[in-house]
């Protein structure tokens, strides 16, 4: 029987089982998926908000910025990208500046450090390659960008390192109340444990009815993004949101942690919860947008467009509370709910301490962990030692990245161990660079088949039916 | 009867034009060489192809082979069908016989494998 | 220290490595990320390769070999599986690989000659949803010819380049069903005996000004949506057709890889993609020279042999101190023409400059002037984007001439 059980590997349930593994606790995470992060967490704007959007008082502002102050550290710890860059919102007229003074009077109100509006002079200053139709902005300069993936892989990875254990592909169907806590169960099986954590993301409704909580909703809102490629990264420092309005907070534009250039997302809501269809209207918005707020976007260097669904929650707020004993709900973590998830994980322990939960620190916790990126980060007489050790960390595997098979293959067999091409993307950058896979594809197939022992032609790009060779040709067995 | 055709013999894809009585040829145009000229003929009367393709050696990968001479058009999928149950022994070099007679033609090696 | 540096052991590296042999060189580095010489030229079974320059229909590996087996036999120097990280303006290659790390290199002179790769699905904004079965034609063919796998049963290709009609043919000659090709333009940019061959013998329909306006299926590709484009390349509403497939392939063109070539401050050109380069094929960066689908790219490899041997030449003479410039003629284009390689003369001596045309022109002149004078006229009767014209000019002709307009006429 588990202590605790996580149900929703993204960004929210990876740490929250991550910060339960400082204490003695049998944890469990359940995910539908063949990986974690392949929610909302893996195609978001990736964004560490300053917090001056929510409304004061509520749970929003309140966990937004804590997160926001944590994230820094966190990510050190987890060996995760994290920058420090600042955001501006722009206003382009007069009206647009009202909203300007309202928003940095909320995030006083808020506690966010060091907002003020900067003028037009300065600004440009800032920001050489605005329009010129931009008369001031807010700046942020406690906000930040991340990799959001990064971050919830790194997670898991952590909790997992410390004892907890993770289940793929465990879509849970029914959870059933016992004598001391919940059974939980899946096509493939059931866990019992003592409590529940519903980080459930945009299922967190169908979830919280399965233990008779009908109290709230979550529909699927959906957002656009186009990708270019590394170095148009340049054309900005600062994360660039445009004023906010009804139709919420705009298309941005913003440097990513890894060097490429990040634009959306639209924000449009829809009904079915697993439509992550980009449209033609989509991409015309994020063109439009993102040419009024600069002189000029290198859209010739696009190297990707995605959508991704963020699951708005019908309360307004974050939905986090206990329904019913021994279960407790982390929904509707729409934006900032990246910024916000270690500040989340920090809450929702409280949570369990003050239900009863005896939670002993751990004293073999280990809060850090190698960085993905230490091979890529380390001086070249170290990569040099490392090549000679094993001569894997010689050869280049993806070209555009820059990543070595050794470093492909230590992914493969870290925590939380990734069992498709989309996996190995997500933790090593092989495939996510001008080429999307064009060259490396088949190889990073040939060696998760290798290393993982399964059939070429059984590796999928993202689990379920998403194979990505039918068979062998020539009526020939597998290997 | 006219028959406009695109000779495939080399890259400069000339388009040839021949006359036909049944199947008699009364007259070639269009190309720029007497191969294209030969090609048209054969296209017209018994059309034929170079096939290439891989065939599966004993050690489970493959090899690119291809017929060394056309063979008749209409027996590409015969062909590939015959080539998909073959396997190659080890070693083999450019040029190494796999099969020696489908329609025709000798199946060759197209590369050097150790 | 090494005389020459070759970056890229595919036909254009290896061709200029011959022949900075023939020209009297020996210390001479082909550094090559794959594990094996020949490049992309490997996985292309099909035959085609070489009638210019051998006189005889060869398949990729043949073609490879004919040079592959002259680099061992004159015992020229190569590392395989050794991937280049950057080449500094002056001429320190670094490199990396399993035996040696990553290891410094400085050069006399550098040959880039690093090849091409296939612009991806994602650089075309589709609409609709993101499921496996995606994949640009060259990549279909490293799984079907070089690992043995079927990642397709029923395809529709996007652009008809030639790695998209060949894939069409092997696709199908492998028991895969291809429903159609689109082609964004109102012409096909491959070769018409690939159209003949590929398509037209297996019955695949190719459906000019078509586009696939959205991509269906949530795991696995499901089906497309192509329409029928207009004018301005926009679909038109109403020739919307939907059609079930598990694959989709992408053929939608060719991007020289220059990003060593940023790394050592080569001018590139914008339209051609790679470097600008001088009858010698030397770039902006005294030394550096490029050739191959990495300067442009190429539809016959014969023809990237022929560059690679120029590069290969003019770098040994480069070593020996013979480049002194001569003249300063800038080679410039109207419309219709898109771009020349070279796009600069210095030295008189003859010189082919290779062009290709912007659209399909019939019964044509091409015409090349200075100012008011014309200094060389050639017809054609048929020009197209998607192949490789050529003028040789004399060096008399260059006597006195300034700057070069190459121009094209309907007749």
């Amino acid at each position: 029987m588990y202590d605790v059980t996580v149900i929703g590997a993204g960004v929210v349930g990876g740490l929250v089982a991550r910060e339960l593994s400082r204490y003695k606790l049998k944890i469990c995470i359940l995910e539908a998926e063949n990986d974690v992060a392949m929610g909302a967490t893996k195609a978001n704007s990736a964004i560490v908000h300053a917090g001056f959007d929510a409304k004061e008082g509520s749970l929003k502002a309140l966990l937004n910025v804590r997160g926001c102050e944590m994230m820094e550290e966190l990510c050190n710890e987890l060996g995760v990208r994290y920058s420090n860059n600042g955001s501006m919102v722009v206003a382009f007229n007069d009206e647009e500046r009202e909203t300007l003074q309202m928003l940095l009077q909320r995030g006083i109100a808020n506690n966010v450090p060091d907002l003020r509006i900067v003028e037009k002079e300065e600004l440009h200053k800032m920001e050489p390659k605005l329009s010129e139709d931009v008369i001031c902005a807010l700046l942020a300069p406690s906000a930040g960008i991340v990799c959001p993936y990064g971050l919830a892989i790194s997670a898991v990875g952590n909790a997992m390192d410390n004892g907890a254990e993770l289940r793929c592909n465990f879509k849970v169907n029914a959870i059933e109340k016992t004598e001391n806590g919940y059974t939980v169960s899946s096509e493939s099986g059931s866990v019992t444990t003592k409590y529940v954590i519903n980080c459930a993301g945009m299922n967190s409704d169908i979830v919280a009815q399965m233990v008779g909580d009908n109290s709230f909703n979550i529909h699927a809102r959906r957002g656009e993004y186009i990708l270019l490629d590394r170095e148009s990264d340049k054309l900005v420092n600062h994360t660039i949101f445009r004023t906010p309005s009804k139709m919420g907070k705009g298309i941005l534009i913003t440097p990513t942690v890894h060097e490429n250039l990040l634009l959306g997302p639209t924000s449009f809501d829809i009904s079915d919860k697993e439509d992550k269809d980009t449209t033609a209207a989509g991409f015309a918005a994020i063109i439009k947008s993102t040419n009024e707020s600069t002189k000029f976007i290198p859209f010739h260097t696009t190297i990707t467009s995605f959508c991704g669904l963020r699951s708005v929650g019908s309360t307004g707020d974050f939905i986090i509370n206990s329904p019913v004993k021994g279960f407790i709900n982390a929904a509707g973590i729409e934006s900032p709910g990246l910024t916000s998830s270690p500040a989340i994980a920090e809450y929702i322990a409280e949570m369990l301490r003050e239900d009863g939960l005896e939670m002993i620190p751990d004293p073999a916790f280990n809060p850090t962990r190698k960085s993905y990126d230490a091979f890529r980060n380390a001086s070249e007489e170290e990569k040099n030692r490392i090549i000679k050790e094993n001569p894997a960390y010689g050869k280049i595997v993806c070209r555009c990245e820059g990543v070595t098979e050794g470093e492909i293959i230590e992914a493969i067999h870290r925590n939380p161990q990734p069992r498709d091409l989309d996996g190995v993307k997500r933790r090593t950058r092989a495939q996510m660079g001008r080429c999307q896979g064009g060259f490396c594809g088949p190889y990073v197939v040939e060696l998760l088949s290798k290393e993982l022992g399964i059939p070429y032609e059984s590796v999928t790009k993202f689990g379920r039916k998403s194979v990505i060779n039918f068979e062998k040709t020539k009526g020939g067995q597998s290997e | 009867m006219e028959r406009k055709l695109t000779c495939i013999i080399c890259p400069l894809g000339c388009e040839l034009t021949v006359q036909l009585e049944d199947k008699e040829i009364l007259d070639i145009s269009g190309h720029t060489c007497p191969r294209g000229k030969a090609y048209a003929e054969a296209e017209c009367t018994a059309p034929t192809r170079t096939l290439t393709t891989t065939v599966r050696c004993s050690d489970g990968s493959l090899v690119p082979v291809k017929t060394q001479t056309p063979i008749p058009k209409e027996k590409m999928s015969e062909c590939m069908e015959i080539l998909n149950g073959v396997t190659a022994a080890l070693p083999l070099a450019i040029g190494d016989v796999i099969v020696e007679d489908v329609f025709g033609s000798k199946v060759v090696a197209t590369q050097n494998k150790p | 220290m090494k005389d020459l540096v070759i970056i890229g052991g595919g036909p254009a590296g290896m061709s200029a490595a011959i022949a900075a042999y023939e020209s009297g060189l020996r210390d001479i580095l082909i550094l090559e990320r794959d594990e094996h010489l020949g490049g992309i030229l490997q996985q292309c079974i099909h035959n085609g390769f070489g009638l210019h320059k051998f006189g005889e229909e060869l398949t990729g590996p043949e073609y490879a070999w004919k040079y592959e087996k002259k680099i061992i036999d004159l015992g020229i120097e190569y590392k395989l599986n050794t991937m280049v990280l950057s080449v500094s303006e002056n001429k320190v290659v670094t490199a990396t690989n399993s035996t040696d790390g990553i290891f410094q290199i400085k050069a006399k002179a550098i040959i880039l000659a690093m090849g091409c790769r296939e612009r991806s699905k994602g650089a075309l904004n589709i609409a609709g949803s993101r499921p496996a079965g995606i994949f640009s034609a060259g990549t279909a063919q490293k799984y079907v010819n070089m690992k043995g796998y079927l990642p397709g049963k029923n395809i529709v290709i996007l652009g008809s380049g030639d790695i998209g009609l060949i894939m069409a043919r092997r696709m199908t000659l492998e028991g895969a069903k291809v429903h159609a090709v689109c082609e964004l333009m109102p012409y096909s940019g491959g070769l018409a005996r690939n159209i003949e061959q590929c398509l037209n013998d297996f019955g695949i329909p190719l459906k000019l000004s078509h586009t696939i306006i959205q991509i269906h299926g949530k795991d696995r590709v499901e089906g497309v949506t192509i329409a029928e484009v207009d004018g301005n390349r926009k679909p038109i509403p109403g020739t919307e057709e939907y059609i079930a497939c598990d694959t989709i392939l992408f053929s939608v063109g060719l991007i020289p890889e220059n990003e060593l070539s940023q790394s050592a401050n080569v001018s590139l050109s914008r339209i051609t993609n790679g470097a600008v380069v001088d009858q010698d094929r030397q770039t902006s960066v005294e030394g550096v020279f490029a050739c191959g689908n990495v300067l442009h790219v190429h539809d016959l490899v014969d023809y990237v042999s022929d560059e690679a041997e120029i590069a290969g030449k003019a770098a040994v003479e480069y070593i020996n101190k013979n480049t002194d410039a001569e003249l300063q003629i800038v080679l410039k284009t109207d419309g219709k023409i898109r771009y020349t390689v070279p796009q600069v003369i210095t030295k008189k001596k003859d010189v082919a400059v290779y062009f290709r045309v912007s659209n399909i022109y019939k019964n044509v002149v091409i015409k090349v002037t200075d100012g008011d004078k014309l200094i060389l006229s050639k017809k054609k009767i048929k020009v197209a984007p998607g192949e490789m014209e050529s003028v040789a000019l004399k060096k008399e002709m260059l006597e006195n001439v300034k700057e070069l307009c190459f121009s094209l006429e309907e007749v």
